[in-house]
C-alpha cells in the first residue's frame, strides 16, 4: 500500500513537473525561434527599381500601414509623399500634365513640395525621403 | 577515494564548493507556526514573480528595439509574428503588475506581524528599497511599447518630478534625458529598466535575502515567551510554496490567454493627451491626491504640498522600525498596527477612487 | 521685438494717428443721441471702413469737421441723409468699382462686384425700382460690414445661407415672384451643410458657390454638371461621356440634380438603385435594359458591403477577444476605397465598370475576413494550450500534496523547533 501510494506520488509528481515544465519550455523555444519575417520595418520601404518607374510619373507603394506616392520627376530626382489625402482621406495620384499630385475625390491639388495648391485639403501632404541605392529607389521617414 | 562518480557526484562537488555547509543550514531553517504562517508565502511569491520577469523579459529583449521609429512596431511584431510572442508579452506585463501588488502584500503583512522589529531593521530597509526598485521597473517598463497612453503617463509622472523644489528640474531633466519626453527618454527608460534597475534589485535582493536566512523567520510578538511549533522549511514549507508558485502560474497563464495585454496606438507627441489619462494602479492613489489639492493653499501651490506630503510619509515609513520601538525596546504594537491599516485603507480607497473617477 | 519690428510699427502708428484722432463730428453728436439715430455709431465700432478711417460722410456726404449740424449736415456739401435702397449698389460701386481706390487698401480685393450684381436677377430688379429684392447691404449689413472671412459676417460660408433664407423662406415675400421658399429647408437637410457645418469643412458649397454671389442667378441647365463639377470632377467626366448626358439634355432635366436633387442632396446610397425609392424607377421599367442594369449594379454593390460589413464584424470579434489584428483591420480601408471606387463608377452607368472595382474589394473583403478567422482560430488554440498548461499544472499540484500529506504523515513527531 505504501509502495503504491509512493509510487502514484512519484508519478504525479515526476510526471507533472516534467510535463508542466515542457509546456513552459516549448513556447519559449518557439519563441527564440526568429520568425521567417525578421523584420518589423516600417521606416524604410523599397519603392522598387529606378527602371521601373519614368520620369515624370508617379505610383502607390505601400508604406507601414499607408499608401505612399512615390513621384520620379526626371532622370534624377525622386519625391515621395503620404498618398492619404489630407481632405477626406482618400488616396491621392500624380497628374503628369500638371506635374502636380491630384485627388480625385473633390478636385484638390498639391504641388510637388506637398503644398495644397487649389481645392479643399486644408494642409499639406507629409514628405518622405527618397534614396537612390543602385538600382533600388528607397523611401524612408524623415527624421 | 570514491570511485563510482554517479552516487558521490555530490561529495564531488561538495568537495570543490563546500556544498555539505549549505546543506547543513537549509536543514535546520524552520518556520513558525501559528495562525497568520500563510502570510511568510508572499516574500517568496514576490520573488518568484521577478524571476518570471527577468526571464520573460529577456526573451522580449531578443526582438524589442528602444527607438520611437521602432519600438511600437517591435512590440507588434512580437505580439503578432514572433511565436508565442503574445505569450510572453502578456506575462511580462500582468507578472509585473501581480509582482507589484504581492510586494506591497508582503509588506503589509510585515507591518501587522511586526517583523520590522529589532534586529530586522536593515531588512524592512533593504525591502522598502526594493518595493521603491519595482515601481521604478514600473514605471520605466511602462513607456517602452511607446503608446499613446505609456507616453503621457511618462509625461504627467516626470511633470510631477519636476515639481519637486530645487532638485525637480535637475532630477526631471535627468529622468527625460533633455527637456521633453522623446526618443532620448524612451533609451534612457530602456538602460534604467534592463540594466541599472537589475543590477541595483539583484545587490539589494541579496542583501535582504541574506539577511532574511541570517535572522531566520520572525514570530510575531504575541508568541514571545511561548514556544510554537517549528515547521521544516526543507521540504515541508518549501513544497507548499512550490504549489503556491505553480498556482501563481497557472493565474499568469490564465491572464495572458483570457485577457491580453493591450497594444494600443502609437505615441504621436503632437497630439493632444487623450482625455482621462491616468496611470498605471499602483500609481493612482498619489496621482487622485494630488488631483484633489486645489492648486493652490494658502500661498504654496498644490502640487508641491502634496509631493512634500508623499516626502514625508514616505520618509515616516522607511522609519518605522525606529519609532515603533520604545526605549525599553518594546514595540508599540497598536500604533503600527493602527498606522499600518490607515496607510493601507489610504491607499485601496485612493487607488479605486482613482480608477472610477 | 527687434528694432527694426519697433520701427515699423512706429512708422505705421504715425501715419495712422491722424486718422484714428482725424475730426469726426458725425460720431461725436450722434453718440450722444438715442434710438434709430445712435444705433449706426455704436454698430460702426465693428466695420471694416472705420478701421481703413472712413467716416459717415463717406457714404453719406456732409461735412465731417463741421461741428453744426446744419453745416455738417448740408446738401451742398454732398449730404444724401438716408440713402434710397435703390442707390446702394452705385454707392457701394463708387469706391469698390474703383480699382485705382481698392488697390490703396486691398491690392487683390475684385472690383467688378457691380457688374455682375447688374446681371443678376436681383441687379436687373432693382433696376427697375422692385426694392424687395436684395442690394449690398441687405447680405453685408450697413454700418457694421465685416470682412467675408469673418466668422460674425453675414455672408461667412456658415452664415451664408440664412443670410439668403431671410427672403428666399419667408413664403410671403417670395410669393409676388411664383419662387419656391423651400431649399433653405432642404439645404440644412444636406451632406453639403453638414460638412459645412458639423465637420466645419469651409470647402463645401453654400448657396452661392453654385448660384454665384453677386452674379446670383440659377445653374442653367446645361450648365448644371459643371457646376457639380468644380468640385465633384470626375463624376462630371463619367456624366458627360454616359448615355444619360444628351437625353436629359433633350429633355430639359438638369444633369446631376436630377438624381441627386439640388438643395437637399443626402448621402447617395445603393437604395438609388434599386428599391422602392430608386431613381432610375421612374424612367427604366425593370424589364428594360437601364432596368436591368440597375438591378445588376445594386446587386453587385450590395455584394460588396455585405461581405466588408461581414468581415468587419469578424475582425471585431477578434479585436474584442484581445488579438492584435490591427493590419487586417488597415487593409479593411482598402477595402472601402475599393467601394467608393465603385459607387463612382456607376455614373458610367455601365455594369462592366462598376463590376471591376468591386471586384477589387471583394478580394480585399476576403482576405480580411480570412485574417479574422485566423486570429479567431488563434484565439482558441491559445486557450486548448491553456487548458492543456493549466492541466500539467494541476497534476504537478496534487503531486506536491500528496507529497506533503505523505511526508507529514510519516513523519508524525514534528523535528525540535529550532532554538530562537
Amino acid at each position: 500500500m505504501e509502495q503504491e501510494r509512493r509510487s502514484v506520488i512519484r508519478w504525479l509528481l515526476g510526471g507533472g513537473f516534467a510535463a508542466s515544465v515542457a509546456s513552459f519550455l516549448y513556447p519559449a523555444v518557439k519563441f527564440i525561434n526568429p520568425p521567417d519575417m525578421p523584420e518589423a520595418s516600417v521606416n524604410e520601404v523599397s519603392g522598387g527599381k529606378t527602371q521601373d518607374l519614368k520620369p515624370n510619373t508617379g505610383k502607390i507603394v505601400k508604406f507601414g500601414s499607408q499608401p505612399a506616392l512615390l513621384v520620379r520627376v526626371n532622370d534624377t530626382e525622386w519625391r515621395a509623399f503620404s498618398a492619404v489625402c489630407r481632405h477626406l482621406n482618400c488616396t491621392v495620384q500624380y497628374n503628369e500634365a500638371r506635374r502636380q499630385i491630384w485627388c480625385a475625390c473633390h478636385n484638390g491639388f498639391y504641388d510637388l513640395n506637398g503644398k495644397v495648391v487649389s481645392g479643399p485639403p486644408p494642409g499639406p501632404l507629409e514628405e518622405y525621403a527618397v534614396k537612390v541605392r543602385g538600382e533600388e529607389v528607397v523611401i524612408s521617414r524623415r527624421s | 577515494m570514491a570511485s563510482a562518480t554517479r552516487p558521490e557526484g555530490l561529495g564531488w562537488l561538495d568537495e570543490r564548493l563546500g556544498l555539505s555547509a549549505l546543506r547543513e543550514f537549509a536543514a535546520h531553517k524552520t518556520v513558525p507556526l501559528h495562525s497568520a504562517t500563510v502570510w511568510y508565502y508572499f516574500g517568496g511569491i514576490t520573488l518568484f514573480l521577478f524571476t518570471i520577469q527577468v526571464l520573460t523579459g529577456v526573451l522580449l529583449l531578443l526582438y524589442y528595439r528602444p527607438s520611437p521609429t521602432e519600438a511600437y512596431e517591435s512590440v507588434q511584431f512580437i505580439m503578432t509574428r514572433v511565436q508565442f510572442g503574445w505569450l510572453v508579452r502578456s506575462i511580462h506585463s500582468w507578472s509585473a503588475n501581480l509582482m507589484i501588488l504581492t510586494a506591497f502584500i508582503h509588506m503589509f503583512s510585515v507591518v501587522f506581524l511586526h517583523s520590522y522589529r529589532r534586529p530586522r531593521e536593515i531588512t524592512w530597509l533593504s525591502g522598502l528599497v526594493l518595493l521603491g526598485l519595482a515601481l521604478g521597473f514600473g514605471f520605466s517598463g511602462y513607456l517602452l511599447p511607446w503608446n499613446k497612453v505609456s507616453y503621457f503617463a511618462t509625461k504627467v509622472g516626470t511633470d510631477m518630478a519636476a515639481s519637486v523644489p530645487v532638485v525637480g528640474h535637475q532630477v526631471a531633466r535627468f529622468l527625460r534625458g533633455g527637456a521633453d519626453v522623446g526618443g532620448a527618454t524612451l533609451t534612457r527608460f530602456f538602460g534604467f529598466h534592463v540594466a541599472i534597475l537589475p543590477g541595483l534589485t539583484t545587490l539589494l535582493l541579496v542583501v535582504h535575502l541574506g539577511l532574511v536566512q541570517r535572522h531566520g523567520m520572525s514570530s510575531p510578538p504575541w508568541s514571545e515567551g511561548k514556544k510554537l511549533a517549528q515547521m521544516r522549511f526543507f521540504p515541508n514549507f518549501f513544497l507548499r510554496e512550490l504549489m503556491a508558485w505553480y498556482a501563481a502560474l497557472a493565474v499568469l497563464g490564465s491572464l495572458a490567454a483570457l485577457f491580453p495585454w493591450e497594444l494600443g496606438e502609437k505615441a504621436d507627441p503632437f497630439a493632444p493627451a487623450p482625455a482621462g489619462i491616468r496611470p498605471e494602479w499602483y500609481f493612482l492613489a498619489p496621482f487622485y491626491t494630488l488631483k484633489l489639492i486645489p492648486s493652490h493653499v494658502w500661498q504654496v501651490e498644490g502640487e508641491l504640498l502634496g509631493l512634500m506630503g508623499f516626502a514625508l510619509l514616505a520618509a515616516w515609513w522607511v522609519l518605522l522600525p525606529f519609532w515603533a520601538s520604545n526605549s525599553k525596546g518594546d514595540v508599540r504594537t497598536r500604533w503600527v498596527t493602527g498606522a499600518g491599516v490607515a496607510l493601507l485603507a489610504y491607499l485601496v480607497t485612493f487607488s479605486l477612487l482613482g480608477y472610477f473617477r | 521685438m527687434t528694432a527694426r519690428k519697433t520701427g515699423l510699427l512706429a512708422c505705421l502708428f504715425l501715419t495712422l494717428a491722424p486718422l484714428a484722432t482725424a475730426k469726426d463730428s458725425c460720431t461725436e453728436c450722434h453718440s450722444n443721441m438715442d434710438g434709430t439715430l445712435k444705433a449706426p455709431v455704436t454698430d460702426y465700432v465693428n466695420d471694416i471702413h472705420a478701421r481703413h478711417g472712413f467716416s459717415c460722410a463717406d457714404c453719406h456726404g456732409g461735412d465731417r469737421n463741421a461741428d453744426d449740424p446744419e453745416a455738417a449736415m448740408n446738401p451742398a456739401k454732398g449730404f444724401m441723409g438716408h440713402i434710397a435702397r435703390t442707390a446702394v449698389p452705385a454707392l457701394c460701386a463708387h469706391c469698390h468699382s474703383d480699382a485705382a481706390l481698392m488697390h490703396r487698401f486691398k491690392p487683390q480685393q475684385r472690383v467688378d462686384q457691380l457688374a455682375l450684381y447688374l446681371t443678376s436677377v436681383h441687379g436687373k430688379r432693382l433696376a427697375t425700382g422692385d426694392t424687395a429684392v436684395a442690394n449690398c447691404v441687405d447680405c453685408h449689413s450697413v454700418h457694421n460690414i465685416r470682412e467675408v472671412k469673418d466668422p460674425q459676417s453675414p455672408v461667412y460660408p456658415l452664415k451664408l445661407p440664412e443670410t439668403c433664407a431671410r427672403c428666399h423662406a419667408d413664403a410671403a415675400h417670395m410669393a409676388p415672384y411664383k419662387i419656391q421658399t423651400n431649399q433653405f429647408a432642404e439645404y440644412r437637410a444636406s451632406v453639403h451643410w453638414e460638412a459645412l457645418s458639423k465637420r466645419g469643412d469651409l470647402s463645401a458649397p453654400n448657396c452661392a458657390s453654385c448660384h454665384g454671389n453677386h452674379g446670383a442667378a440659377p445653374p442653367q441647365v446645361a450648365s448644371v454638371a459643371e457646376v457639380c463639377g468644380a468640385c465633384h470632377v470626375l463624376f462630371e467626366e463619367m456624366y458627360n461621356k454616359s448615355p444619360h448626358q444628351p437625353v436629359f439634355a433633350a429633355m430639359g432635366g438638369g444633369g446631376c440634380t436630377v438624381c441627386h436633387g439640388n438643395h437637399g442632396i443626402r448621402k447617395p446610397g445603393i437604395e438609388m438603385l434599386a428599391g422602392g425609392g430608386a431613381v432610375c424607377a421612374p424612367c427604366h421599367d425593370a424589364g428594360s435594359a437601364g432596368g436591368a442594369a440597375a438591378a445588376q449594379m445594386a446587386g453587385l454593390l450590395t455584394k460588396l458591403d455585405t461581405a466588408l460589413t461581414q468581415s468587419d464584424a469578424v475582425l471585431n470579434r477578434a479585436h474584442d477577444s484581445g488579438m492584435e489584428v490591427s493590419e487586417p483591420i488597415l487593409r479593411q480601408m482598402e477595402g472601402r476605397q475599393a467601394q467608393v471606387k465603385a459607387l463612382v463608377a456607376m455614373h458610367e452607368f455601365q455594369v462592366a465598370a462598376v463590376a471591376k472595382p468591386v471586384q477589387e474589394g471583394l478580394a480585399v473583403a476576403a482576405a480580411t475576413r480570412r485574417a479574422g478567422e485566423k486570429a479567431l482560430q488563434d484565439r482558441d488554440s491559445r486557450r486548448v494550450g491553456l487548458a492543456l498548461s493549466l492541466v500539467t499544472i494541476l497534476v504537478t499540484m496534487a503531486g506536491l500534496w500528496m507529497a506533503i500529506r505523505s511526508l507529514e504523515s510519516k513523519a508524525s513527531a514534528v523535528p525540535k523547533p529550532a532554538g530562537r
